[in-house]
């Protein structure tokens, strides 16, 4: 029997926001435990939450470009349940009245443009963190509050995936547009995304799910991905042998790559939603709706069809530039100073790309902006440098923030383009190199190139190789 | 009229996370079970129609701005702790994440 | 030296400033007297006799430099024990937070601190604010002042009961569905209770978050305002709290009442209530026309199901405020090796009393799958029902005159084990939560035994001057207050 893989992925996204849901404590991640609460985070007896009006925006941005209807009047539920990270025992969260249900997110899979549904986009207040010491002796859990109250936005996806390779583009392409709109730094392995799976399986063609296993502990795309391969497998064994798969939660073990059914014991879920007494209700005028849709930039999809369509970009090299906003921006300031579309994507996704992974860091942290890239581009393009002097440049830029014309300068590195003063440099080397001579007027081609090699080095590569070229022909009376 | 059964009792004193002993839970049982069949009154009221009122003022669209405040102290967050370590509140070992 | 005792918080401020009494003075004094009373009141769970006096002593130096001082400067106040206090053990009556030692102040708290008020301590309450006798108390039940066997009324019976035996001038309680207005009925004082968002609930340890409201007890309604008038106001950190600007209260209430507009709702004057008290209210209305005021009838249609649908919304909330006593932050966790869930439960089952076990689970029992909408929504109906009740009412009234129990004062332990009788005393109180309303209740003669009865009056939203106006009249037209519970020892 064929069978078809049904998904559907629960998002968490830590908002881009410099304080908390309800407090004005700092959201930084890594600070040391317990130096980012106070009194409300803390869920101290007393306390009261006031909205944080800048998380609200981020949602109604992350609900607007998921397309999906906007709440006119939204409010904030408790949901109840014990657990230690959650220090009051509640989170609040949304459940009667979601900040924006219905929409979808378009999706491309082997060049095949698909839909994915989303149910609902919600607010809600993120919980603490537990610690296991590493002393495997100790025999305590320690409670760190810092990230309690931090800002969440919840993205619950319709099943409507059918493959783990649906599942990665839904979420890299999620992802893409939380950037983009600087929803969420969406950093997965500082947990400000974070993904829960649910996946069944059912004969290609039936009508009803299979049960729903859902998958925690998913630290990063690979391991949803991974995730869904290996329960995809493993319920369809189960069903196979004749047996069904229960419904439950499992976690996901990074180590063994496999799914381990939840230990603790699984409690009857009954969260006991009601309306958060202390907060009122948000009311979503069309005017503040507007002033939202103004402050939100242009979508991921919108902006690959416009470099592709526009700018002449090979769909490859679209995708690459625009999953990060800041080299999506940097490509485009790039271009606008003159530089030719591919040209400029070919430096980025090179030189740019390959300085910062070396150096892990933001783009906006490299002391080269785009006009900076434009004008060496564009003393490669005029001859005035070679490509490999060009790269050689670029690191130097990087490290001294010079502009490529003064290093250049400096360093003479421009590129040998008078006849004159190359032909010296060639008459040299062709006296050098007798043998090679010989065999270029033999006949042998591949003679020139390594004749063209020796005057580069000669020149630590200033010379401009196809006036090296002519020279050669000329000299060797060819 | 609903009926509130011991099992009834006992689910919601484990929801509530609440022990109680024999003796408690049929006491509990026998006052819940008058306290909410009598909440039952509410049942003759025809309600069709109604919004439910959750404040009693219409009060809409409170917020803060995002901007940061201090935070409290390490050592203040932790003052009234029963169990801690020189950073944290400590717990017995809790097994998985939620 | 004036006889401090005597006097009002006005005149203890204004003596203060004319420099007849020291600060000091007036905080030993009111020291003095807790020492030799509360022992057969228990109003008070903690005093902070060495805070008060050194405000005492800063409020002193100011006013010898020069300086100006704060409008309550010198006035001692008693405090809730649910109201948080900085460095101040805030217990709510409940043995899981008996060392609980808050971090921070209540709005209330650093208001009154701002106006140079002297915090004598913190009173006892039913156990997290839930009872109407200060029984339930983990530590002990007060007494009331007038009968010593009787209970003060709760849950703010503690403010009441120091007030009443004049170990405060001023207090301030909490009322959620009747809790300062019946302790203020039983002990013959003074209980204010604001619109919901007047006052701000930021610090109140919450018991039901959208009917809990901060409310004052004093001698007299001029008291009241003076109070009022400080810890009004909007707080940013209260989402819940208005923005209405604050009235000047104290000229407020001097005004006219000749021509203002009572109801009497019949339905608060049917079956249930005792003589003395319903002859009391039909006293006040008397009084009130002789005062030039029109007195009709009106009707509060859905009063029979206030009860019901205030201890579901109420329990309901409770249930979710009262999840984070568990041990592990704050407060008192169980002894010994055990796994999480055991430390939530035992914690919890050791550290609450029964009262509040019975609210936490009739909440958890109206949120839970299956009775939500039977249970919580439709009460969440009817509550909108009752609020168009007063709307429709006070479309027509100014206010409307009713009475706050059914009966004077219990003895202690009548009604212990009879959980739904005592509910079913809020019958005149919880109404008004639900809706929003201000009322203040003041005593307006005495029944059984000689026992005070109080009388309220409800208004619009954030028309406390009228309310406040009302009372005072009928203090001057009426010799009731005269009347004054016997401490001196036998
Ligand atoms: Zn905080």
């Amino acid at each position: 029997m064929q069978y078809e893989t049904v998904i559907g992925l629960e998002t968490h996204a830590q908002f881009h926001t410099r304080s908390k849901m309800f407090c004005g404590c700092k959201t930084d991640f890594g600070a040391p435990p317990n130096t980012q609460t106070c009194p409300v985070c803390q869920g101290l007896p007393g306390t009261l939450p006031v909205v944080n009006r800048y998380a609200v925006e981020l949602g109604l941005r992350a609900a607007l470009a998921l397309r999906c209807h906007i709440a006119p009047v939204t409010q904030f539920d408790r949901k109840n349940y014990f657990y230690p990270d959650l220090p009051k025992n509640y989170q609040v969260s949304q459940n009667y009245h979601n900040l924006g249900v219905d929409g979808r997110l378009e999706i491309e899979v082997d060049g095949q443009a698909r839909e994915v549904g989303i149910w609902n986009v919600h607010l809600e207040e993120d919980a603490g963190k537990l610690e296991h010491p590493e002393d495997t002796g100790a025999n305590y859990t320690a409670i760190d509050l810092n990230r309690a109250g931090t800002p969440l936005l919840e993205i619950v996806s319709a099943p409507d995936m059918r493959s783990a390779g649906e599942a990665n583009a839904y979420m890299n392409e999620l992802a893409a547009i939380l950037r983009h709109l600087d929803i969420s730094d969406c950093k997965m392995q500082e947990g400000s995304l974070r993904f829960e799976a649910g996946i069944s399986v059912r004969p290609v063609g039936g009508e009803k799910f299979g049960n729903r296993v859902e998958v925690k502990n998913l630290n990063s795309m690979s391991a949803v991905v991974k995730a869904i391969e290996h329960e995809r497998e493993r319920q369809v064994a189960v069903l196979e042998s004749g047996g069904t798969v229960p419904s439950q939660t499992m976690l996901w073990d990074v180590q063994r790559e496999v799914t381990e059914p939840m230990r603790s014991k699984e409690e009857a879920k009954d969260y006991r939603y009601f309306p958060e007494p202390d907060l009122v209700p948000i009311e979503i005028s069309p005017e503040w709706l507007d002033q939202v849709r103004e402050q939100m930039s242009e979508l991921p999809a919108a902006r690959r069809k416009r470099f592709i369509a526009e700018l002449d970009l090979p769909p490859y090299d679209a995708g690459v530039i625009v999953e990060q906003k800041p080299i999506a921006d940097y490509f485009e300031q790039t271009v606008e100073q003159g530089v030719e579309p591919k040209t400029a994507a070919n430096w980025i996704m090179g030189e740019v790309m390959r300085v910062l992974n070396e150096r892990l860091c933001e783009i906006d942290d490299l002391p080269v902006s785009p006009p900076m890239l434009a004008e060496l581009i564009g003393l490669v393009t005029d001859d005035r440098i070679s490509n490999s002097v060009g790269k050689t440049v670029f690191g130097e830029m990087c490290s001294s923030g010079k502009k490529a014309g003064e290093i250049v300068e400096e360093k003479g590195l421009a590129q040998i383009s008078d006849s004159g003063e190359l032909e010296a440099v060639v008459k040299q080397v062709l006296a050098d190199n007798p043998d090679a001579v010989a065999d270029l007027e033999s006949g042998k081609q591949q003679a020139k190139g390594f004749l063209i090699g020796q005057i580069m080095r000669a020149t630590r590569g200033k010379a401009n190789p196809k006036l090296a070229g002519e020279l050669i022909d000329r000299l060797t009376g060819d | 009229m609903t009926r509130i059964t011991t099992d009834t009792v006992e689910q919601v004193a484990d929801l509530s996370k609440l022990i109680l002993s024999d003796e408690e839970l049929a006491g509990f049982q026998e006052q819940l079970d008058k306290i909410i069949g009598y909440f039952e009154v509410l049942n003759s009221l025809d309600t069709t129609g109604v919004e439910p009122l959750a404040h009693p003022l219409d009060l809409r669209n409170v917020f803060r701005q995002d901007t940061v405040e201090d935070s409290a102290s390490r050592k203040d967050a932790l003052a009234n702790a029963p169990d801690k370590t020189d950073e944290a509140y400590k717990v017995p070992v809790v097994i998985e994440s939620s | 030296m004036p006889d401090l005792i005597e006097l009002s918080a006005g005149d203890l401020h204004r003596k203060l400033v004319a420099g007849d009494v020291t600060a000091r003075q007036i905080v030993e004094h009111f020291l003095d007297r807790i020492e030799q009373i509360d022992g057969r009141i228990g109003a008070f769970n903690t005093v902070t006799a060495e805070a008060a006096l050194d405000k005492a002593a800063d409020i002193d130096a100011r006013l010898d430099k020069g300086e100006t001082v704060g409008p309550l400067a010198g006035v001692p106040i008693a405090l809730k024990d649910n109201l948080c206090t900085r460095g101040v053990p805030t217990t709510c009556s409940s043995k899981i937070l008996e060392h609980f030692v808050p971090p921070y102040d209540a709005t209330v708290v650093e208001r009154l601190d701002l106006a140079d008020a002297v915090l004598l301590g913190k009173t006892n309450l039913d156990e997290f604010a839930m009872g109407s006798t200060t029984e339930s108390s983990a530590f002990a039940p007060s007494a009331n002042p007038w009968d010593l066997s009787r209970v003060p009324g709760g849950s703010s019976g503690g403010s009441a009961a120091a007030v009443a035996a004049d170990l405060a001038p001023l207090a301030l309680g909490s009322d959620t569905g009747g809790s300062i207005r019946q302790p203020a009925s039983f002990c013959g004082v003074t209980g204010l209770k604001p619109t919901y968002g007047r006052v701000s609930r930021y610090g109140l340890i919450a018991y039901a978050s959208s009917l809990d409201q901060i409310g004052t007890f004093s001698r007299d309604p001029r008291d009241a305002a003076l109070l009022l008038e400080v810890i009004a106001g909007h707080d940013p950190r209260d989402s819940t709290s208005a923005r209405e600007p604050v009235p000047d209260y104290a000229t407020e209430l001097e005004k006219e009442v000749a021509g203002m507009k009572i109801g009497l709702p019949r339905e608060y004057l049917a079956e249930g209530i005792a003589l003395d008290v319903e002859a009391a209210v039909r006293a006040a209305a008397d009084a009130y026309q002789g005062l030039g005021a029109e007195v009709v009838d009106i009707s509060l249609p859905h009063t029979e199901y206030a009860v019901a649908t205030y201890y579901i919304i109420g329990t309901a909330e409770a249930s979710s405020n009262l999840a984070r006593f568990d041990g592990i932050h704050y407060g008192r966790r169980a002894d010994g090796k055990m796994n999480v869930d055991e430390l939530y439960s035992r914690s919890r089952s050791e550290g609450l009393g029964d009262e509040v076990k019975r609210r936490i689970m009739l909440g958890t029992f109206a949120l839970s799958a299956g009775y939500y909408d039977a249970y919580y929504l439709k009460a969440l109906k009817v509550r909108r029902l009752i609020k168009k009740d007063f709307d429709d009412a006070l479309a027509g009234v100014d206010c409307i005159l009713a009475p706050v129990a059914p009966t004077v004062a219990y003895k202690q332990g009548e009604m212990i084990d009879d959980p739904l009788s005592l509910y079913l005393a809020d019958i005149y109180t919880s109404a008004t939560n639900l809706a929003g309303l201000p009322a203040i209740a003041f005593n307006a003669g005495t029944g059984e035994g000689g026992l005070p009865i109080g009388v309220q009056l409800m208004g619009r939203p954030f028309e406390e001057s009228g309310l406040l106006r009302l009372a005072h009249a009928f203090r001057q037209a009426t010799d009731h207050h005269l009347a004054r519970p016997n401490l001196t020892e036998d």
